[in-house]
């Protein structure tokens, strides 16, 4: 059974239309990657799921209930059953590690400041950062600001995590450590993911399905076998790299 | 062309309408946030940190500037008052002056710069770095979280920096009249006393009330809708400092014009220079 549900989904900034007629059904436990070229609208897409975006057009649901049209404040309760992992990490600057981690539990827990502290440890553990609390998250890494966000992304144990491009900015070693993690929460807390990425290292390593969003549309829809061998132009030179005649020929006016 | 004028003309208002609602939508939010969770311990905690940096630290730059407006204008004042003999009754004007209009104009202008940029490029910045985005999708409300303890703080703590204003601008003003223009001591004191009315005093508290609101919203409405990148944070606290002194101006007009025409239909007119 889906958990997740974009039906007839349309998003337009502007004159500019990022979706068009998008249906995507994401099923339960299961982890499914949006591939996409920059500025395709997967993280629109992904900011629809959770409610931080509504459509123009078209209904989104999830567990059963249409979410699209709650208000802010109904929305709260709905997405204290996420997780989500944002692109630039979005720790509070303020705030040391720590406190970044324990801030949904904080604000949404009765938990005594000890049981926080301990879940805080816990969770920051589980990403294998231990003893970091006190930093600032200035002091951190790149990879380390993104598995302290994961950490925070999971510290009320969600049913669903999204990831909006994981790995964007690191290096492979780096990148490898996130999509280790990504499989790990994928089958230790038995969570539904959704990963927004156009790494496709990382897309093989963490996908159960693929889906690919060009032009507004969803494209392709298979597992990672089908999107090996697809017959799809479009998507085949995404999966392997290639740019196409038409790309190629802008780089060429700009040399002239 | 008169076409794309007309065009040109309705998509600005159309624009400036659709920002006002946005605005007022964010307003409406911030006063519900504020009645349901305002006097929560958890509001109050978050009020404490911002007191300070609202409160606290803009107590040295509020001192200097009301100070060195008093000292002005005793300086300014003295001469045409010694003119025509009246150097006695400074101290009257100054206090007038400093506790009806400079004191809270200057106390807010003041506070406008300094906690309304602030206010504007942190929530900007956190704008910018999906930080309130974070919020959202932690189930928590950044009206709630972020803009409701800085209004407050705004609410709460101008009036007391404008009181502050009020007493360095006195204290500059009885200065430089006093012990450098040697004004007798004696008649600036009762002159001051009996020049301002606890209205006129009350007048200029009141007004810093809906000043420091002021401030306080639009600054955070600037950071909240600021553009993307560095750009639109700079943009962001520019035009938040631009749109509270205008409605500073603006509203010190309108609120003198009311209290003035509230107090006629109360007291009548009363004069600095009257006994």
């Amino acid at each position: 059974m889906a958990l997740i549900e974009l039906k007839h989904i349309y998003k337009r900034f502007g004159w500019l239309e990022v979706l068009s007629d998008v249906n995507l059904q994401v099923e339960q436990g299961k982890c499914l990657v949006i591939l996409g070229a920059s500025g395709s609208g997967k993280s629109v897409m992904l900011k629809h799921i959770v409610g931080l975006l509504k459509p123009d057009r078209g209904e989104v649901w999830f567990a059963g209930q249409r979410i699209d049209i709650l208000s802010e404040r109904e929305l709260m309760k709905v997405r204290e059953r996420f997780g989500f992992l944002f692109q630039q990490s979005a720790l509070f600057d303020s705030d040391n590690v720590a406190r970044n981690v324990g801030f949904p539990l904080m604000e949404h827990t009765n938990k005594k400041p000890e049981e926080i502290a301990e879940i805080v440890n816990h969770k920051l553990r589980m990403v294998g950062l231990p003893d970091i609390g006190r930093k600032m998250p200035a002091e951190l890494s790149g990879g380390q600001r993104k598995r302290v966000a994961l950490a925070r992304a999971i510290a009320l144990d969600p049913e669903v995590i999204l990831y909006d491009e994981p790995t964007t900015g690191l290096d492979p070693i780096r990148s490898d450590v996130i999509n280790e993690l990504i499989v790990k929460l994928q089958t230790q807390m038995h969570v539904t993911s959704v990963v927004v990425t156009h790494d496709m290292n990382s897309a093989f390593k963490v996908a159960d399905r693929l889906v690919m969003l060009f032009e507004g549309k969803l494209i392709f829809d298979g597992t990672p076998d089908d999107i090996r061998t697809t017959k799809n132009e479009v998507v085949s030179r995404f999966v392997h790299g290639e740019a196409s005649e038409e790309e190629l020929r802008t780089l060429e006016s700009v040399q002239d | 062309m008169a076409t794309r004028y007309i065009e040109k003309i309705g998509r600005t208002t159309n624009n400036l309408l659709a920002e006002f609602g946005q605005f007022c939508d964010f307003v409406a939010h911030t006063f519900f946030w504020l009645i349901v969770s305002g006097g929560r311990r958890k509001s109050l905690r978050l009020l404490l940190p911002q007191m300070f940096e609202i409160g606290v630290k803009s107590i040295p730059v509020i001192g200097i500037t009301g100070g060195f407006i008093g000292m002005v204008m005793a300086v300014e004042t003295y001469s045409q008052f010694k003119a025509i003999g009246q150097e006695d009754r400074l101290g009257g004007v100054i206090f007038l002056s400093v506790v009806k209009q400079i004191g809270p104009v200057l106390a807010s202008v003041m506070l406008a710069g300094r906690v309304g940029g602030a206010l504007a490029a942190e929530l900007g910045t956190m704008n910018v770095t999906e930080q309130l985005d974070a919020l959202r999708v932690m189930g928590t409300d950044p009206i709630q979280f972020l803009v409701v303890p800085r209004f407050m703080a705004c609410v709460l703590l101008t009036p007391l920096l404008t009181i502050y204003s009020d007493i360095t601008g006195i204290i500059g003003g009885w200065f430089i009249g006093v012990k450098v223009l040697g004004v007798p001591s004696g008649p600036f004191w009762h002159y001051a006393r009996t020049g301002v009315e606890l209205w006129q005093i009350n007048e200029g508290i009141i007004n810093s009330v809906f000043f420091g609101g002021t401030i306080g919203l639009i600054s955070c409405y600037k950071g909240f809708y600021c553009g993307a990148g560095a750009n639109g944070v700079g943009r962001a606290c520019t035009d938040s400092f631009v749109a509270s002194f205008i409605s500073i101006i603006i509203m010190n007009f309108v609120f003198a014009k009311v209290a003035q025409n509230l107090y006629i239909a109360l007291y009548g007119i009363h004069s600095v220079f009257g006994t």
